[in-house]
């Protein structure tokens, strides 16, 4: 398989990796002859008493989930399957699901990578230890690069136990009440895992020890919901109404913000995840104008127009930035070869 | 201007010092530069004193906008630049270069804003990483990683090492803690990596940056993650008979779906040498002894508590010991926390390793280092952040014994060389700096070693940031190469033997 890889990198031809073609709404346009990643499969390693799990690019999510879950661990991340997606794709895409904001992104779970550079030479940075800091963290570079530096053949990621206990709250509450509760709360040892708002109601995921659990849910009140899950994951997994409901083909934008942005004055409804950082926008919107409104985390995550994502939905960086960006896209990349202007149409 | 390149280091032999401190006398006040020898004595070493420098001069901006000047001033004249913070680091990656001036952020120290709401701090690259907690305090927040040297290291230089500490199994190393990196390029440029939100677009920089050693740019503002200070922390002392049995234990805890907030070991020598100083009350019969802490509300403790000591108990432990104090607590930790300067006490010099390894593979390691000590007729104390892996192997020696160094250098090289066979690294949380280049050559093969240079070249084209550091260039490899060649297979083939 290695060796199909690096004879189609070596034709020096733009290539479209593609794992499960999950989040093929995401990003720029897809452009290039379609490298098939999922034929790369499987896990490699897994030591439970390690934390760690190595897998190939091509294998699902929902096998790593499942092997995990066996043996009571998970990936706290969360990132979104959307249907079939790859943990190459995952790693991509560098998007983490509901508790990002209490257990940290998927980069921050990346232990190690191997990738095959446009050279097609297989490259390994990091490893499978949780504390490495010999050379620059190549590893978590990848996360959220699109595969435009490289095509990743493996991954290293840091797995946790399972929370023993999880409940889950619901508050009837305005958005910015809503708003200072989830940052106050935030502030506080309490075990929070995730929040979201919408439509007046915030719900708030605790998860942890059985008796912090408990005891938070006494404390905080509001209404207990039984069987929560579902929520969560259709959350995670966008199939909540606000993101496939009635407003279908209106298009998604994606909010990164401080928490402590105040309710956000914009027409259509808004969803608020992350304790705030994180907030959910559908309709028909100017991306310069709302970028000016919001500032620069606004990208048109799901519904842009061709034209649209041809002109970049993750919008412009300041010059020095850029610069760095192209350089080092040349370092990885000199003939241009991996998914081009997937995350700008600079490259 | 000179090409940063991936195979020889840079000459920087023509740089002309009477120019440059013509040059930097302008652009900062007479306080803010240093030249004469006797000031810049201080500067030679960091915290690995075993390697020392002079450099032409040491820059002590109080501004950005003097950064700014000194690095472009730096650029044009092609010199060297050493960024340096409190001087901590223990990798000599803060060593200056013999044609290059050692920038140091120490007087740009003032906490810039901590907003309690928004649990974040913004501050200056010369604030002491303890000193964040401490304003943080009154709101019941604090910064969580926790060098041991916190109370000195500031959090430029954490930044630039990815600094762990012994809580970072739970709460992560600098890399999860820090929100924005504010930062001079090498073209003078001011630039943002991250931001107040959870991300930010386009390649994950901020990952770049930290943990970078100086060689990509110079830091001249952090925002830090600040975190709810927990209720309350309770530890558990446990001895064990046999260094093992107390690896199991600690893979036994972990199966058992506990994230300690510290776990941490200690074998005989390094408990030996601790206790006549901090009298912490361990052991002194026991292999090993771990501690292994919980932290949380006072119900999660109690939870917690009781799981870890049934595990322990179920590991073999041989006296099990709770604190029942907060002031019991730290004494508990105190001794681990002092093993450093204990080491110093008991011999007249240290050399303290930094590999890590998979947890399993403990049990290799320790027999490979007790014949390693008979083998170069060293002795070595052993503590270890048990449960992320992480190894500090104190090689104890006297820099006055004509070949000990040399001979302790050789014992931990082959410490990391093991290390990185073992499926592990070099270096977990102390840096390559200076001090590990050429063990760089040993995890590393030279296309892996070409693209850090690309990312190097990416950031500082011509080179000038902290060169012959961290990455070492194929030439220096191929040299060391000759002494390492690995089941009959040349590491870099490529290259002409000299």
């Amino acid at each position: 398989m290695i060796d199909q890889f690096r004879s189609r990198i070596l034709e020096r031809k733009p290539l479209r990796i593609r794992g499960g073609g999950s989040k093929d709404f995401y990003g720029g346009p897809l452009v290039g002859e379609f490298l098939d990643a999922r034929a790369h499969a499987g896990i490699v390693s897994y030591e439970p008493t390690e934390l760690v799990v190595t897998a190939r690019c091509g294998t699902p999510v929902e096998e790593i989930k499942s092997a995990l879950a066996a043996r009571r661990q998970f990936l706290p991340f969360e990132p979104p399957v959307f249907g079939n997606a790859t943990i190459g794709g995952a790693v991509a895409a560098g998007l983490s699901g509901p508790r990002r904001a209490a257990v940290g992104s998927l980069r921050d779970y990346v232990l190690g990578v191997q990738i095959m550079d446009g050279e097609g030479r297989v490259l390994k940075f990091g490893g499978e230890v949780m504390k490495n800091v010999a050379g620059f963290d190549v590893s978590r570079l990848m996360a959220g690069s699109l595969g435009t530096l490289g095509l990743i053949l493996e991954v290293s990621l840091k797995v946790l136990p399972l929370p023993v206990a999880e409940a889950t709250l619901r508050f009837e509450l305005p958005q910015d009440k809503a708003l200072e509760a989830m940052n106050r709360w935030a502030g506080q040892p309490l075990p929070v895992a995730a929040t979201c708002w919408q439509d007046g109601v915030l719900s708030l995921q605790l998860a942890g020890a059985r008796a912090a659990v408990d005891s938070a849910c006494v404390k905080l009140g509001g209404e207990r919901v039984e069987d929560a899950e579902a929520f969560w994951t259709s959350l995670r997994e966008q199939s909540a109404d606000f993101f496939a409901g009635p407003s279908d083909n209106a298009p998604l934008w994606r909010l990164s913000l401080p928490s402590v942005t105040p309710s956000l004055d914009l027409p259509g409804p808004q969803l608020i995840e992350w304790g705030g950082a994180q907030r959910w926008l559908r309709g028909e919107f100017d991306a310069t104008t709302l970028r000016e409104k919001v500032g620069a985390g606004v990208t048109a995550f799901r519904g842009a127009s061709q034209e649209q994502r041809a002109a970049g939905v993750f919008g412009t960086l300041p010059t020095p930035v850029m610069e760095i960006h192209r350089r080092l896209k040349q370092g990885f990349d000199p003939y241009g070869v991996f998914n081009p202007g997937r995350l700008y149409p600079e490259f | 201007m000179r090409e940063h390149s991936a195979d020889v280091a840079q000459d920087f032999s023509n740089v002309d010092r009477a120019a440059l401190l013509a040059d930097l006398g302008r652009l900062l006040p007479a306080t803010a530069l240093l030249h004469e020898a006797e000031d810049l004595k201080p500067y030679e070493c960091d915290g690995l004193s075993a390697y020392r420098q002079l450099p032409l001069a040491v820059a002590l901006p109080e501004t950005e906008a003097q950064v700014v000047a000194v690095i472009k001033a730096c650029r044009t004249a092609g010199v060297p630049v050493v960024a340096r913070g409190a001087g901590t680091g223990l990798s000599a990656g803060a060593l200056p270069h013999p044609q290059g001036v050692v920038l140091s952020l120490a007087k740009m120290k003032r906490i810039l804003h901590v907003d309690p709401v928004a649990r974040v701090a913004v501050v200056q690259p010369g604030v002491r990483n303890l000193a964040i907690s401490e304003a943080a305090a009154p709101f019941g927040l604090y910064y969580a990683p926790d060098p041991s040297s916190q109370i000195a290291c500031t959090i430029g230089g954490n930044v630039a090492e990815n600094s762990g500490g012994v809580h970072c199994l739970k709460y992560g190393l600098t890399v999860h803690n820090v929100l924005r990196v504010r930062a001079v390029t090498i073209d003078g440029e001011v630039v943002e990596f991250g931001n107040h939100g959870l991300d930010a677009p386009g390649y994950d920089l901020l990952a770049l940056l930290i943990g970078s050693e100086g060689l990509l740019a110079v830091t001249t503002e952090v925002t830090v993650k600040l975190v709810p200070k927990p209720e309350l922390a309770q530890v558990i002392m446990a001895s064990f008979d046999d260094v093992m049995k107390a690896g199991e234990a600690v893979a036994a805890v972990i199966a058992a779906g506990i994230i300690p907030a510290g776990l941490e070991m200690m074998d005989k020598p390094a408990t030996a040498a601790v206790e006549p100083y901090v009298k912490a009350g361990y052991d002194l019969n026991a292999e090993a002894i771990l501690l292994c802490e919980s932290d949380g509300t006072a119900e999660e403790v109690a939870e917690e508590i009781a799981a870890m000591r049934a595990v322990l108990e179920g590991s073999g432990a041989t006296e099990i010991r709770v604190s029942t104090s907060e002031a019991e607590r730290l004494r508990f930790w105190a001794g681990r926390k002092a093993a450093f300067p204990a080491a110093g006490r008991i011999s007249a010099d240290y050399y303290c390793m930094d590999g890590t390894i998979p947890r399993k593979r403990l049990g290799e390691m320790l027999t490979a280092i007790t014949q390693m000590e008979k083998k170069y007729g060293l002795r070595c104390i052993n503590v270890f952040h048990a449960g992320d892996g992480n190894l500090h192997p104190l090689i104890l020696y006297d820099a006055n014994i004509e070949g000990e160094l040399e001979r302790t250098e050789a014992f931990g090289a082959e410490i990391l060389k093991l290390s990185v066979d073992l499926g592990g690294t070099i270096t977990g949380e102390h840096g390559v700096g200076f001090e590990k280049i050429n063990s760089m050559c040993d995890q590393f093969a030279s296309d892996e070693l070409r693209a850090f240079h690309a990312v190097k070249r990416a950031f500082d084209p011509g080179g000038l940031l902290n060169p012959e550091k961290a990455i070492p260039t194929l030439h220096r490899c191929a040299e060391f190469g000759r002494m390492h060649v690995h089941g009959g297979q040349i590491k870099f083939p490529e290259l002409e033997r000299l």
